[in-house]
């Protein structure tokens, strides 16, 4: 019995992780099933939220928690809004073509493909050995260290070298950002009511 | 079993903690709901249930809710209907394991404590959205669209008020930026500089929005939408909705006093003059196990002053329009927020290292001085002259 206990509590990060995954993968799953389009959304809501989870249960609490600031309560939410508004009657209920699933079938599982390939053709190097993974303020801040590598100052104990240009992430993400701008400017552009040019009197 | 103790009772016997006062606080609030806006409406509130004040009108409340009957419409899309209350409560639930209550206690203690609360009650929206789509009703449609936009506009003045703050301490733990305040009202984090003296008051306006407390109950709106996003809903899973709604407004008037007004430490250093504190084995100046609990009554009692304020606010100021709202959001408070977060950038660069700490408090007190006075003695003119016209045109 005690045996069985404590195997119980050695192995209980991989039973987390075993049901946060589940979790994810079963709802992520439901989200292509689904017909209705509200309910791919709520799906796509736990599925989302699974991923927050393991996240948090990797001791990435920044990365876990932007997840469910952009993800869940902003970009998800503004899904939703506008299903709302467009999709009345007919496009509620989708239905979809078998031509559909082969092209998604095919692209998923070249992605699928990819994904495996690159997984498996990394040389993984364990970089931090934990004793345990808690998500505490005893743990190294996780902010202080993505911050350095946005200065392109490598995280402590990674095999990665300086950055010599010293950049880091910094210019990417300005220029990411810069990009949003523009793009949210050319849609407020392009939605705005059209205001008639006035006739000359 | 030190390990079964350590990693699952502790961290279950917490939640359950945390949920049981989640529950209780609602049935604070509703009573001093009633109570509050009984005074201001010159009525007296509840005053037969439980004696004199009334002090069981909730229970009363919550037995007449049990036993309503649980409806459904017949249009409603039946599983999200039934989820949605919980999706809600979900969100105001995990922002409440963040919060320290006390020194060093808060039931996971994250780096990043303030930011993963606006993360999680940012959730919250999306059960209140999926609620009124659910219902299969014009009304509570309309409730769930008109909170999208506003919950999700306000969240970004109200986050970008907090970063001031947050400069000023150098973290997001909310734990380190509480025990930074510690001292007197000197000390306290609104007093830090002036930007941050209006961050703070900036932050109530935004949070009250985005817990969709009136003046910016547009998602309800009770005389155009009937109730908003909660239409159909009767019994407990309107109850639901409300616990969660009270819950969060005490969140963000937490997220409030740890950040700006002083955390679990009172106007004055009481407890540090009446030796309740000692040295710890680190060489860290802490307070004792009765300084804590008086800690964390200071930080309940500062909680329910500022839900207080925004109750006082609900019930003295009109609804304004859907339009309104998105003005204020979009037009004032946005870039109102962005100069704030640039000043309170510029404040510790430019005038903390040629002039020393106290001069942000100092001018900070100036400056609510000269607000308070004059808001005192001086005639509201405006008020006046709009009077005048209603009384001789």
């Amino acid at each position: 019995m005690q045996r069985l206990v404590d195997s119980l509590i050695g192995s209980w990060p991989q039973m987390l992780f075993a049901i946060m995954a589940l979790t994810t993968v079963g709802c992520s799953i439901a989200v292509v099933v689904t017909q209705n389009i509200v309910r791919a959304a709520v799906w796509l809501l736990f599925t989302l939220t699974g991923t927050a989870g393991l996240f948090f249960l990797l001791g990435a609490d920044f990365v876990g928690a932007t997840q469910l600031l952009i993800y869940v309560g902003g970009t998800l939410i503004l899904v939703i809004f506008g299903v709302m508004l467009t999709a009345r009657g007919p496009f509620v209920q989708m239905k979809t073509q078998s031509g559909e699933w082969t092209m998604a079938a095919v692209v998923g599982l070249v992605l699928f493909g990819l994904l495996s390939y690159s997984i498996l053709s990394t040389g993984w190097v364990k970089v931090v050995q934990k004793q345990s993974i808690e998500i505490s303020e005893e743990n190294s801040p996780t902010t202080t260290q993505l911050g350095m590598q946005f200065l392109g100052v490598p995280p402590q104990g990674s095999l990665v070298k300086r950055d010599p240009a010293g950049i880091g992430y910094l210019l990417p993400f300005e220029i990411v950002s810069v990009h949003l701008l523009v793009v949210m400017i050319g849609a407020a552009y392009l939605a705005r009511a059209k205001r008639r040019k006035r006739a000359e009197v | 079993m030190s390990d079964l103790l350590t990693k699952i009772a502790w961290p279950f016997l917490l939640s359950v903690v945390i949920m049981l006062f989640f529950q209780f606080q609602a049935i604070i609030f509703v009573w001093l709901e009633r109570k509050v806006s009984g005074r201001i409406q010159d009525r007296l509130g509840p005053t037969r249930v439980g004696g004199k004040f009334g002090w069981l009108q909730t229970i009363a409340d919550g037995v007449k809710l049990l036993l309503k009957e649980d409806l459904i419409p017949k249009d409603a899309d039946r599983p999200l209907f039934r989820i949605s209350p919980y999706i809600v409560l979900c969100g105001a639930f995990a922002a409440f394991l963040a919060v320290p209550f006390a020194f060093q206690w808060a039931a996971v203690r994250l780096n990043i404590a303030v930011f993963f609360m606006l993360a999680v009650m940012s959730v919250e929206v999306f059960g209140v959205i999926m609620a009124g789509y659910a219902s299969g009703s014009k009304w509570a449609l309309f409730g769930g669209m008109r909170e999208a936009a506003q919950v999700v506009s306000y969240e970004v003045p109200m986050a970008m008020n907090i970063v001031p703050a947050v400069i000023a301490a150098g973290t997001m733990n909310l734990n380190e930026v509480a025990r930074m305040q510690w001292g007197g009202i000197w000390d306290w984090m609104c007093f830090h500089d002036p930007f941050t003296f209006f961050a703070a008051i900036v932050y109530i306006v935004c949070a009250t929005a985005s817990v969709k407390r009136a003046p910016f109950d547009l998602a309800e709106a009770e005389s155009e939408l009937v109730a908003g996003f909660h239409t159909e809903y009767s019994g407990f899973r309107w109850l639901i909705f409300f616990m969660a709604e009270y819950a969060s407004m005490l969140a963000v008037a937490w997220i409030a006093t740890i950040m700006f007004w002083g955390g679990w430490s009172g106007p004055l250093p009481i407890t540090q003059w009446l030796g309740l504190w000692h040295t710890n084995a680190a060489g860290d100046y802490v307070p004792g196990t009765l300084a804590t609990i008086i800690g964390l009554l200071n930080f309940i009692a500062k909680g329910y002053t500022l839900i207080f304020v925004m109750m006082w606010i609900r019930w003295t100021l009109p609804r304004i329009r859907i339009d309104q709202v998105m003005k204020t959001c979009l037009k004032y408070l946005l870039p109102l927020s962005c100069f704030l977060l640039l000043g309170a950038a510029a404040w510790p660069l430019v005038v903390r290292t040629r002039f020393g700490g106290q001069i942000g408090g100092a001018v900070a007190a100036a400056i609510l001085a000269l607000i308070v006075f004059k808001g005192i003695l001086s005639t509201p003119k405006s008020a006046a002259q709009g009077r005048r016209e209603v009384v001789y045109k």
